[in-house]
């Protein structure tokens, strides 16, 4: 029975997960530059340590106001695909360890934008937590 | 990836390394400082034996030596004192991951520098200050060491050319033969990538089209097999790449009427375009003159993506021909990427930054002295020293809320494509050496970014790609262009009828060159023959001398009369500016201000009646409407009494 690290956060009061692995950092930050012109999912960029780092909003992935840039928010620095790439999230939850049985697809019941942007889901003991596909919800398409 | 402090130990044991796991050397290299004046390159230190003698040995033999490159080492033996370039002796092998690292930290060594140079210059302490010279002079020479550690010779490049062109000329039935002259130019490693597309493009090129088939050049009566020659050198800051064949050359005729066909250009345009600005064409997207758009020439990339990538590095590519005798490319490419001048400035809440190879001038705009910005055809122009300037508003550009036109505004003059334009921005902050970063592919879609760095204060700012800024100005240039252009004629047709019949009566039909002024709401014109220039003064430049109004130009005080007054029009409301003709001969001149330049037209002046107010000669049917002929001559006495005074006396009798 294979189990794994997931590092949980709170987008729009629901829980989200990521493989622990693929999370590199979590920091509270709060100066942004804002791209004009940019995806409207990009809150911005900042700086890490000498390295500019792309912030992506994921309240606004998941179609809810975006949170106010400027005050301090939550950073959950992952890496995709050689990218260090940020998700802006409202909370940090624990690091819970979960058994790949207890993987769940998607439950029919959840709908809306967050749907696209999950891989399935685990059930904790009170809540649910849908398991992050980090790279569809780092992804900013260009606007129309 | 190795941190940070370590650095100097990882050159012990690079990871892909040779025979010379150096193992004392490299620790007492790491212990003891250089001193200043000398580059010490890590990895150098790594290499050199004996170990006892290193920190000494290393200056005196490493003198003068560049920093090994990437170049597969030799044994590492010490090369001593060798010429710089060439398969050299002594050179290791480094991970490029670590001299991408020693890249950063050094970039971020420099901005720590300047930081730390501009703290200390507001403390008057001489002992400090002279330490932050030598630490000035230090990271200097540290820098250029460092970035020599990424340079390659083009040959990396050129070495699978010649393959390219041989089976590429009997693809296409063609006999090439590929020259190569300054293999040994080198270049940095990240610009080895950018080039290396472009170039193959380019080569292809020539030999799909620029060289002809056998038949035809032995027509021509050259030999049957062509040449191409890729020359390589460095020139004041820059490498220069030239792709030079000596093929059918390109004919500026062809491409001009490709473009108009292709809709990329107007007759019109063309028809003032020199044959270098033609062949530029070749570069603008939408224009490919491949018939078939073959796979030779590789997936139907055209020229103008050549140039986007060129110009992505800051670099800048060219094309000179002639025709029957061959083609030249030359791309020039900066040789030091990473790190830049740029000048910040601001834009609404943010910071940009610009490269400051582009920054040509600044200007100011005071608010409180009216609309310095004009606007032709719709696009704003600001009139430099007498010349327009097309203008961008960095806030429209970049999608924020506009500002009000009252404010105070700087005026960034930027050059790209061999034009100017104005760049509009709310302040400027000043010069630093910035590093550049480059953007992820997440932005590369907005085109207004050429990149990303982090400023003094830690913040990230966005790079202005200056090239992207300069097509938004076409617009605008377009219409300058358009207006300068008939001033330009205007001047020129005025000018050369300067030896004609000056007499200011009007003509008696036949075709007139007029030029048609607005006064009020009439229409007036005034033959082109006494219009030497238009000139637009602004308003607080005119003064009273008693009566008279004046205005000083070009080292002469000019009677100026409004024409309004002389014609009894409506007296004009005051504006920033008021457009003006001005007529010299023999060294005097007057200026009759109107309240705007119409146009300029060519009339037969048929329907004419003699209902006329004072001051004009008659009125005529112009471009269907009613427009009143100037009696310039009076209009010139009016305000100047004295202009004719001083001339012969014959003159004066022919009014």
């Amino acid at each position: 029975m294979s189990s794994r690290q997931y590092a949980t956060f709170e987008v729009a009061d629901q829980l989200f997960g990521v493989d622990v692995a693929m999370v590199q950092e979590v920091l509270r930050f709060g100066e942004y530059t804002v791209v004009p012109l940019a995806p409207a999912a990009v809150g911005g960029l900042f700086n890490l340590r000498g390295q500019v780092i792309a912030a992506v909003g994921l309240r606004v992935q998941l179609g809810v106001a975006r949170q106010d840039l400027g005050a301090p928010v939550m950073n959950v620095i992952v890496r995709v695909d050689d990218e260090a790439v940020s998700l802006l999230v409202d909370r940090i939850g624990e690091v819970v360890q979960l058994s790949d049985d207890d993987f769940e697809h998607t439950p029919d019941t959840l709908s809306g934008p967050a749907r696209d942007l999950i891989s399935g889901a685990f059930k904790l003991r009170d809540r649910l937590m849908l398991a992050l596909d980090v790279r569809r919800a780092a992804s900013t398409p260009a606007n129309s | 990836m190795t941190a940070a402090g370590q650095v100097p130990a990882a050159t012990k044991a690079p990871r892909r390394s040779t025979k010379r796991p150096a193992r004392a050397a490299g620790a007492a290299a790491a212990a003891e400082p250089a001193p200043p004046s000398t580059p010490v390159p890590a990895a150098a230190a790594a290499a050199t034996e004996p170990a006892g003698a290193v920190p000494a040995g290393l200056t005196a033999e490493r003198e003068g030596a560049p920093a090994p490159g990437l170049e597969p080492g030799g044994s590492g033996e010490d090369g001593g004192s060798q010429p710089k370039r060439s398969v050299a002796d002594s050179s290791v092998r480094v991970d490029v991951d670590l001299l991408d690292t020693l890249m950063r930290l050094v970039g971020e060594l420099v901005l720590t520098r300047n930081q730390l140079v501009r703290g200390v210059g507001e403390v008057a302490d001489t002992g400090l200050t002279k330490t932050a010279q030598r630490l000035n002079l230090i990271t200097s020479e540290l820098q250029e060491g460092v970035m020599k550690t990424r340079m390659q010779p083009i040959d990396h490049l050129w070495a699978k050319l010649p393959r390219v062109v041989r089976d590429l000329s009997s693809a296409c039935g063609k006999r090439v033969r590929l020259e190569m002259v300054g293999r040994e130019t080198e270049l940095d490693r990240s610009l080895l990538e950018a080039v290396k597309d472009p170039l193959t493009h380019l080569v292809r090129n020539a030999v799909d089209h620029g060289v002809e088939a056998p038949p035809e050049r032995r027509a021509a009566g050259k030999a049957s097999e062509g040449t191409l020659t890729l020359r390589a050198y460095h020139e004041g800051g820059h490498i220069i790449v030239e792709v030079s064949d000596d093929g059918a050359g390109i004919d500026p005729d062809r491409i001009g009427s490709i473009a108009v066909d292709r809709g990329v250009i107007t007759r019109d345009q063309l028809s003032r375009m020199d044959s270098r600005d033609i062949l530029s064409l070749v570069f603008r997207p939408g224009f490919s003159t491949a018939k078939a758009v073959t796979n030779v020439s590789g997936r139907g990339v055209g020229m103008d993506v050549v140039k986007t990538n060129i110009e992505r590095i800051g670099g800048t590519v060219d094309v000179e021909s002639t025709v029957g005798v061959g083609t030249t490319w030359r791309l020039a490419i900066p040789l030091t990427l990473a790190i830049v001048q740029a000048l910040t400035v601001e834009c609404g809440p943010e910071r940009y930054a610009i490269p400051q190879v582009a920054v040509h001038e600044l200007v100011f705009l005071d608010g409180q002295s009216g609309a310095a910005v004009e606007y032709i055809s719709g696009a704003p122009v600001y009139r430099l020293r007498g010349r327009l300037l097309p203008l961008v508003r960095l806030d429209e550009v970049l999608g924020l809320p506009a500002a009000s036109d009252e404010r105070d505004v700087y005026v960034a003059v930027l050059r790209a494509d061999g034009r100017r334009f104005g760049l509009i921005v709310d302040r400027v902050l000043n010069t630093e050496e910035i590093m550049v970063k480059a953007l992820t592919t997440r932005f590369k879609d907005i085109g207004a970014y050429a990149g990303a760095t982090i400023l003094g204060d830690g913040k990230v700012a966005l790079i202005l790609d200056v090239q992207s800024l300069a097509r938004r100005s076409h617009l605008s240039s377009e219409a300058v262009e358009r207006a300068a252009a008939e001033r330009a004629a205007a001047e020129r047709a005025a000018a050369e009828r300067a030896a004609a019949d000056k007499a200011a009566t009007a003509r008696g039909g036949g075709v007139d060159r007029l030029l048609i002024a607005g006064v009020g709401d009439r229409r007036v014109a005034i033959p082109l023959d006494m219009v030497t220039r238009l000139e637009e003064f602004p308003t607080e430049r005119i003064e009273r001398v008693g009566s008279r109004e004046v205005v000083q130009y070009r080292d002469q005080i000019l009677p100026l009369l409004r024409l309004a007054y002389l014609l009894g029009a409506p007296v004009p409301e005051d504006t920033a500016t008021v457009p003006v003709v001005v007529y010299t001969e023999r060294g005097r001149s007057v200026a009759l201000a109107v309240e705007r330049v119409v146009d300029i037209v060519e009339d037969h002046i048929d329907a004419r009646s003699d209902l006329g107010d004072d001051g004009l000669v008659g009125s005529a049917v112009i471009q269907n409407k009613v427009t009143e002929l100037l009696d310039v001559r009076r209009a010139i006495l009016a305000a100047d009494p004295r202009f004719y005074a001083e001339q012969h006396e014959t003159e004066m009798v022919g009014a």
